[in-house]
């Protein structure tokens, strides 16, 4: 037996020859469907009795049963709980997600959010009933155009994408209402998905500027591509590689001198928050996302909240509704008119995520300008910690200080038959999510790791202790065993290629119900 | 500060270890003319106490919609969620979870998602839906992009019933992407003759059911005759309620639908967070935007849940992308699957009927205040009221007596003076019969 096996088969809970009766592993239970535990006419609420009425339903009364399975309360509470158990959480480890700042979700924000007066006022109830309401998103407001150094913030998009979707469109109406409109929009090869797909979304074509050998956009590059019918650069800063773009000066000046806009992604600003205002660095438009810097909870991928700081020449073009001053309070403007006539319209229904907005500025509130200023350090000293304890076990793709992240490439595992992938899903049994993996692009096998600030030294030495061990016994050709990670989870590596091949994508009642496993 | 687990000694030993002498050595490439050296013109952190009482603060000046008579809907729904979902989605396990890339430690997320995915299919009597969007507006934008790629074809058609917020996002995407997008004007009480506007050009119909002046419809001969034609049927759902007695849109033939659930297990939250659901035929889903989880089995063949189809989406496809959605309204919509779960067949149908019976009290007690009168012919729990005067100041009037009762027209299309007269009122089964009550005494009071 290998070393790799040996350890495996010591360790209590890797024992596979314990089955049991029920499929059950200790606090880990196999829980059905819904649809296979129903109890036909039971119910988990209790509603009053149904007042006489005559129905005005036009005809339209549905004939046929929906099909949704009835349990009890007891049961229903069992079954998420359940659940739950399956799940890895920021609460239960740490995420090493590059791209993503996976930090503590604070329970003061959760409190907050669920006030009577946040949570249970409507969108369109009249104004002189949510002024309070008005006066949070005009905090926020400030805040982000304090941090910024930007004049305008738009508060609406839903997510970072769609903050994206909305900087790039403003950016289109303004350049038409000059009468110049452009077809090309420069993109770095090392860009997130989301900024080519946004582009297109907004009827560019994407030309793509490849990086230098320092990991940084290629300067040279950019401004031969340059030209007349470029209508923005998108770039983010820090970027995707976690370095910051030390050129970015120089790039703000050729993109403005070539009379194109100025688009920046704000994933990565945890990085800098506190320390660097955007607007310093010449950027016309950048979404920020509080799911990210901001702390707000990711709750199984969403929901998020992309607002964007927006310079004076495109604030004139933001999306509806616009939150004014007036002699009488502060005022929603919801049609596009008067000073808002070049308004680009609406994004989403509604004036934008509320929730979120208070569970921001309350995090924003308790960090402070001090405290804001800590977080971006203290991000970029923790990941840089990472990039030296991995160093010589890992291979870092660009050498040098990274920002909050480091990425790492697959070199270190060129001579095994083990990839990017393998090792992510060892680390997975080692009680770790895995980083960032394939991402970005411009690196082969990609590993982007990004701590956050709210990781302490001990877990992070924690964490590098077990990638330095799992990386040497990676070189000890082991493929085996990593081939078959994760092995101590709820699930095994599932077949996601017969999933694409043959969706399944719902419960049908026709389908046999799945054996126990045994 | 109690978030940050650094020490000042860590902080020394860590940058030790690195080999630099300060933090700001970390920072060295930030152009020094960018350099920010003393704090930003904000507030110093602040404890607990201090952030509660100015939050708590700021909410206390806002009217809550469970202190008062309460009648707004137009798109958000006030509906009593029971105690047990926001206990369950405030489990760390599912609120402070990424969205689920690595399977192996998000089978509880995963298996949640392909459940809500069941749901609305089943609620909407469509094939496949998917794991939620940002909100039913984007979702209704992204049905029309979908029915372009379908089709090929350049125009969508709007109805005039269409909520105005769902319209707008429509024109504003269509107007970047290069899709033609003509919408009717709204004519509340009256029907739309939408057949007549289909041509070799149209991609969709976009209708909505109950539509926004509360109306229902059969839509079934309009989808028969764009399905003759090559055309798509989009409905749109506003009150996700209705479905618990109502016809769904499945069974009219609708190709695409795209509605808002924040009306189970979602606060009213001012606006947002919201939770789109988007439901499509079985035969189009390669063209469906956003996240989908699939069934599949693992390496001990036992069953399990993955996201699938990823190549639609913008992390595989980039420019070439279905959409550039990166992100659900995951907690939102497990908050509306726990909900349904809780309600199941008997209790959603039950719901449905009694929001259904209290707006037809609402609607006859009102109805009876003299000089107001009931455009509708139908309606689930919002209908329509036909005012003396203008109704944007009757709401006004009501704030201050303390009933927030329904909402103005005027307020969605301020330019058509023969709407201002028009007030759109909702009951659920939150309405009492003292709220009532309470509204047409002060209408009356008002209306003098």
């Amino acid at each position: 037996m290998t070393g790799w096996s040996q350890a495996l088969s010591r360790h209590p809970g890797a024992a596979a020859e314990a089955a049991t009766f029920t499929g059950n592993r200790g606090l880990q239970i196999e829980e059905p469907l819904l649809f296979e535990q129903d109890s036909p006419g039971h119910c988990g609420v209790d509603l009053p009795e149904l007042p006489t009425h005559q129905s005005r339903l036009g005809g339209l009364e549905r004939r046929e049963p929906i099909g949704l399975p009835g349990l009890s309360e007891p049961q229903i509470v069992r079954h998420y709980t359940r659940l739950s158990q399956k799940n890895y959480a920021i609460d239960s480890g740490l995420y090493p997600l590059g791209s993503c700042t996976m930090k503590h979700n604070p329970r003061l924000n959760e409190k907050m959010a669920r006030l009577a007066g946040f949570a249970d006022i409507h969108p369109l109830q009249p104004e002189s009933t949510i002024q309070g309401a008005l006066e949070l998103i005009d905090t926020l407001a400030h805040w982000l155009k304090t941090l910024t150094g930007m004049p305008a913030v738009a508060l609406s998009p839903a997510a970072g994408a769609h903050g994206e979707l909305c900087g790039m469109m403003t950016i289109r109406a303004a350049l038409t209402a000059q009468g110049d409109a452009r077809k090309r929009i420069l993109v770095p090869e090392s860009a997130h998905g989301t900024n080519p797909a946004t582009a297109a979304q907004c009827g560019y074509t994407i030309d793509p500027i490849p990086n230098n050998s320092r990991g940084r956009v290629d300067l040279a590059a950019l401004k031969v591509k340059l030209g007349p019918d470029v209508a923005a650069l998108m770039l983010t800063n820090p970027n995707t590689c976690g370095l910051f773009e030390d050129e970015i000066l120089e790039i703000a000046a050729a993109v403005h001198a070539a009379g194109a806009f100025f688009y920046c992604d704000g994933a990565n600003f945890n990085a800098i928050v506190g320390r660097v205002r955007p607007a310093d660095l010449g950027i016309d438009a950048l979404h920020l996302n509080l799911h990210k810097t901001f702390s707000t909870p990711h709750g199984g991928g969403g929901p998020g909240s992309g607002p964007v700081a927006l310079a004076a020449s495109l604030a004139p073009y933001a999306p509806m509704p616009w939150m004014v001053h007036d002699d009488g309070g502060l005022r929603l403007v919801e049609q596009a008119e008067g000073s808002a006539a070049k308004s680009i319209g609406r994004l989403k229904g509604f004036h934008g995520q509320m929730g979120m907005f208070v569970r921001a500025l309350s995090y924003m509130m308790s960090h402070g300008a001090d405290g804001l200023r800590q977080v971006a350090e203290d991000a970029v000293l923790n990941a840089n910690y990472l990039r030296v304890r991995l160093a010589d076990a890992l291979s870092q793709s660009y050498p040098g200080t990274c920002m909050h992240e480091v990425l790492f490439d697959d070199r270190f595992l060129k001579d095994t038959d083990i990839t990017t992938l393998d090792f992510a899903k060892a680390l997975i049994d080692e009680g770790f999510h895995p980083m960032t993996m394939y991402f970005p692009l411009v690196v082969h096998g990609a590993l982007l790791i990004e701590p956050t600030e709210t990781e302490s030294k001990a877990t992070l030495d924690q964490f590098a202790d077990a990638v330095n061990a799992l990386a040497a016994r990676a070189k000890g050709s082991n493929t085996a065993g990593f081939q078959a990670a994760p092995r101590l989870t709820p699930r095994r590596r599932l077949d996601e290629t017969t999933a694409a091949r043959k969706p399944l994508l719902r419960w049908r009642p026709e389908l046999p119900r799945q054996e126990a496993a045994e | 500060m109690r978030y940050l687990p650094l020490t000042p000694s860590d902080r020394r030993d860590m940058l030790t270890t690195i080999g630099v002498e300060t933090i700001d050595d970390l920072f060295a490439d930030v152009p020094s003319a960018a350099r920010r050296e003393g704090l930003l013109d904000l507030p110093l952190a602040q404890g607990e106490l201090e952030v509660e009482r100015a939050l708590s603060r700021m909410a206390a000046k806002n009217m809550p919609a469970g202190s008062v008579p309460f009648f707004i809907g137009g798109g958000a729904y006030r509906h009593h969620v029971p105690a047990a979902v926001d206990h369950l989605i405030q489990r760390g396990e599912f609120l402070t979870s990424y969205t689920p890339y690595q399977p192996e430690i998000s089978q509880g997320t995963l298996q949640a998602l392909f459940e809500f995915q069941t749901q609305v299919a089943l609620l909407t009597g469509m094939e496949v839906a998917n794991a939620s969007m940002y909100d039913g507006a984007t979702a209704c934008a992204e049905a029309v992009a979908m029915a372009h790629r379908v089709t090929r074809r350049p125009k969508a058609i709007l109805s005039g019933a269409l909520h105005p917020h769902y319209r707008q996002v429509c024109e504003t995407y269509a107007q970047f992407s290069g899709l033609q997008v003509d919408a009717l004007e709204p004519r509340p009480g009256m029907a739309e003759e939408l057949t007549a506007e289909i041509d070799g050009d149209t991609a969709c119909i976009v209708v909505q059911n109950p539509d926004f002046f509360g109306s229902l419809h059969d839509w079934t001969a309009l989808a028969a005759r764009c399905h003759q034609t090559g055309a798509l049927l989009v409905v749109v759902v506003n009150e996700i309620v209705s479905l618990g007695a109502v016809t769904p849109p499945g069974e009219m033939g609708a190709d695409i639908v795209a509605a808002e659930g924040q009306s189970l297990g979602n606060a009213l939250n001012f606006g947002g967070p919201h939770v789109g659901l988007f439901a499509a035929r079985e035969q189009h889903v390669r063209q469906m935007p956003g996240r989908l989880v699939g069934q599949t089995t693992d390496a001990d063949e036992r069953r399990g849940w993955v996201l699938t189809l990823s190549t639609r989406e913008q992390h595989i496809r980039r420019e070439k992308a279905t959409s550039n959605i990166c992100t659900n309204s995951g907690l939102c919509a497990l908050a509306f699957t726990i909900h349904l779960s809780l309600l199941g067949e008997t209790g959603l149908t039950r719901l449905a009927r009694l929001n259904h019976a209290k707006a037809c009290n609402l609607a006859d007690r009102l109805a009876h205040v003299r000089g107001v009168s009931l455009v509708n012919d139908s309606f689930f729990n919002e209908f329509t009221l036909r005012l003396p005067v203008s109704a944007a100041p009757v709401v006004e009037a009501l704030a201050a007596k303390g009933v927030l009762g329904g909402v103005a027209l005027s307020r969605f299309c301020p330019d058509r003076d023969d709407l201002a007269d028009l007030l759109l009122v909702t009951a659920t089964e939150t309405t009492t019969d003292d709220d009532i009550d309470s509204f047409a005494a002060a209408l009356t009071e008002v209306l003098r």
